[in-house]
């Protein structure tokens, strides 16, 4: 009895002993700078190495709320992340019946399908730069080769254009994770439910209905908040596609630009701010959905 | 009787047939056709961006900058091109260090902390697991400001240490949080064994409990490792010169010597340089990975 006491103690103490170096490098990179971001935004501080910061009470947000490039940039990101999300939980779940589903191939399916997962987003953004080339690019050679377009496009020139070529790139990488997440929601699914269902003369479709796509909703849910998380603070494939263009910023672009171009930390945290609020409500309706067990 | 009746169902499942009633055998194979057909589009979309980028990277820049669809003559020239650019080559060595070193801490503290979290009696297990979902959706441009200027004040900034440093943010509590379920899912009886004999909770952390998590290790690591190797935002903000920019801000700042046209050749082959591994990688652990993927995010 008395050995067991020692034994909760000793784990008690190893327990804390061992949380804590974590915690501590938790504090210091996430933790600090987060508190730093906030006073900061109440600050005037440019990078430049010149000026003191001083204080400037609600400047930056004032400043923020309105320039119209920041409302532009919500803007951008709000269709990118409606239309992407929507389009990849469509296509998601599409691809994980066909995987969840028996036949020759389909190992090599799984396999394919994480190819885009893993090739960094710098690149898959750079491959279809390439490849929406206006003069060179395939896109352009096969559509007028078939006459569905008159002439050559140059995609990336004009936002009308640019953004579904984002949107296209962003749903090629970020489907296949979808997919996975909602083949592994498929694969919980009671086989004896669909037996029961053909008993009874169900139809497929009439299955999916009403046996796959309830069961399915709480994994779709999740994914869907994940997948909304990223888009929001979608930066690389923009960036990389259409960088220079002011006209087709982001939220996480123009925040990157007021710091980095304008060196600008006061305006450049006020902005940060405003994302990290609209993220965490993101991720109170996740945790609200998902309803992990924690103990 | 039965068994019949489960091999008649399991077969109909991908070509969305009712068995139940008889259906013509025309109205089957279309169906079958028709999946196929699904099946064959899925992979193509998925396949086709990698493998043109791949047989661009072979062709030459004559064959690249024109309208001809199939390539005629292969070349390694853009390979050679690319592995003299001095600044490809130092990219190349500053991401195997930086996701590297990054995967080791993070894997190091943070398998301490999940077996801690997972396996040891701990007052306050629920609002630290909760935390540390949390900031594994932690906005990375959130901080992006505050970084910058810890990064100047500690004269870390343009460093590959402080790369390392940033990277922790999303590696750590990945690390900790999947590592916490694979703890987790580990039998009780074997360390209840070890104590009986009188082990120390640290000794059978060590002896009994870190053996089992190899493959969790590996899975994570992978993970981590293909997170910080992807990396640019931080990249991009805290590094400026060539020598420390890591391979995907090289990649996205590639411009020809002279050029109206990008170099497309060369910056497919780098592409490929930096994927190739990884697909690799990918294939090998696919098992793993998408385990590793779904942990947390799909529960029974």
């Amino acid at each position: 009895m008395a050995k067991e006491i020692d034994l909760y103690a000793r784990q008690k103490r190893l327990a804390w002993f061992l949380i804590t170096p974590s915690v501590l490098v938790v504090l210091l990179i996430i933790a600090y700078p987060t508190v730093q971001v906030i006073v900061y935004s109440f600050m005037k501080y440019k990078l430049d190495g010149v000026t003191p910061p001083s204080f400037a009470g609600i400047d930056n947000y004032a400043f923020v709320f309105s320039d119209p490039d920041w409302w532009h940039a919500v803007w951008i990101t709000v269709i990118f992340t409606i239309v992407s999300v929507i389009l990849e939980s469509v296509l998601g779940l599409t691809v994980a019946m066909v995987a969840n589903s028996k036949f020759k191939g389909r190992t090599f399916l799984r396999v394919a399908i994480l190819v885009p997962w893993a090739i960094p987003t710098v690149v898959s953004s750079q491959i279809w730069k390439w490849m929406v080339n206006d003069i060179y690019g395939v896109v352009n050679i096969i559509l007028t080769n078939l006459h569905l377009i008159p002439q050559k496009i140059a995609w990336l020139a004009t936002p009308a254009t640019a953004l579904p070529v984002i949107i296209a790139v962003d749903v090629w990488k970020a489907t296949p994770f979808m997919a996975l997440l909602l083949l592994a929601g498929l694969q919980l699914i009671p086989k004896d439910l669909y037996e029961a269902g053909s008993i009874d003369g169900a139809t497929k479709i009439k299955q999916f209905w009403a046996i796959t796509l309830p069961l399915v909703t709480p994994t779709l849910l999740v994914a869907l908040i994940f997948r909304t998380l990223d888009a929001l603070r979608v930066f690389d494939i923009f960036y990389v596609m259409v960088g220079g263009q002011g006209n087709m910023a982001t939220m996480a672009v123009y925040n990157q630009q007021q710091l980095i171009s304008f060196l600008d930390a006061g305006v450049g945290s006020a902005t940060s701010v405003v994302i990290l609020i609209i993220i965490m409500l993101f991720v109170v309706l996740y945790t609200r959905f998902s309803r992990t067990s924690f103990e | 009787m039965s068994n019949a009746i489960k091999e008649a169902d399991t077969k109909a499942v991908p070509v969305r047939v009712n068995s139940a009633t008889k259906e013509t055998d025309t109205k089957t194979v279309v169906l079958r056709i028709l999946f196929y057909l699904l099946v064959a589009v899925i992979i193509v979309f998925n396949l086709f961006p990698f493998v043109w980028a791949l047989l661009s990277s072979f062709r030459p820049s004559s064959e690249l900058f024109s309208t001809k669809l199939l390539p005629t003559q292969l070349t390694l020239a853009h390979y050679q091109a690319v592995f003299k650019d001095a600044r490809f080559v130092a990219g190349l060595i500053n991401s195997i260090i930086v996701a590297g070193c990054t995967v080791l801490i993070a894997l190091g503290l943070g398998s301490l902390c999940a077996y801690a979290l997972g396996r040891l009696p701990f007052r306050f297990k629920g609002p630290v697991l909760y935390l540390i979902l949390t900031m594994t959706m932690f906005p990375t441009i959130a901080v992006l400001s505050g970084l910058f200027v810890m990064l100047k004040t500690l004269s870390l900034f343009n460093t590959r240490q402080g790369l390392i440093v940033t990277y922790l943010i999303f590696t750590m509590p990945f690390t900790i949080w999947v590592m916490t379920q694979y703890f987790r899912s580990l039998p009780r009886e074997l360390e209840e064994a070890a104590y009986v004999d009188g082990a120390s909770p640290l000794k059978v952390f060590w002896d009994i409990l870190l053996p089992l998590t190899v493959p969790g290790l590996v899975s994570t690591g992978l993970l981590a490792f293909i997170a910080a190797w992807n990396e640019f935002l931080f990249a991009l903000t805290f590094t400026v010169t060539d020598t420390m920019k890591t391979v995907p801000v090289v990649i996205s700042q590639f411009s020809g010597s002279s050029s109206f046209e990008q170099p497309w050749g060369s910056i497919m082959a780098g592409s490929m340089v930096v994927t190739i591994p990884l697909v690799i990688l990918v294939m090998i652990f696919q098992y793993r990975i998408v385990e590793g993927l779904t942990s947390g995010a799909v529960k029974g």
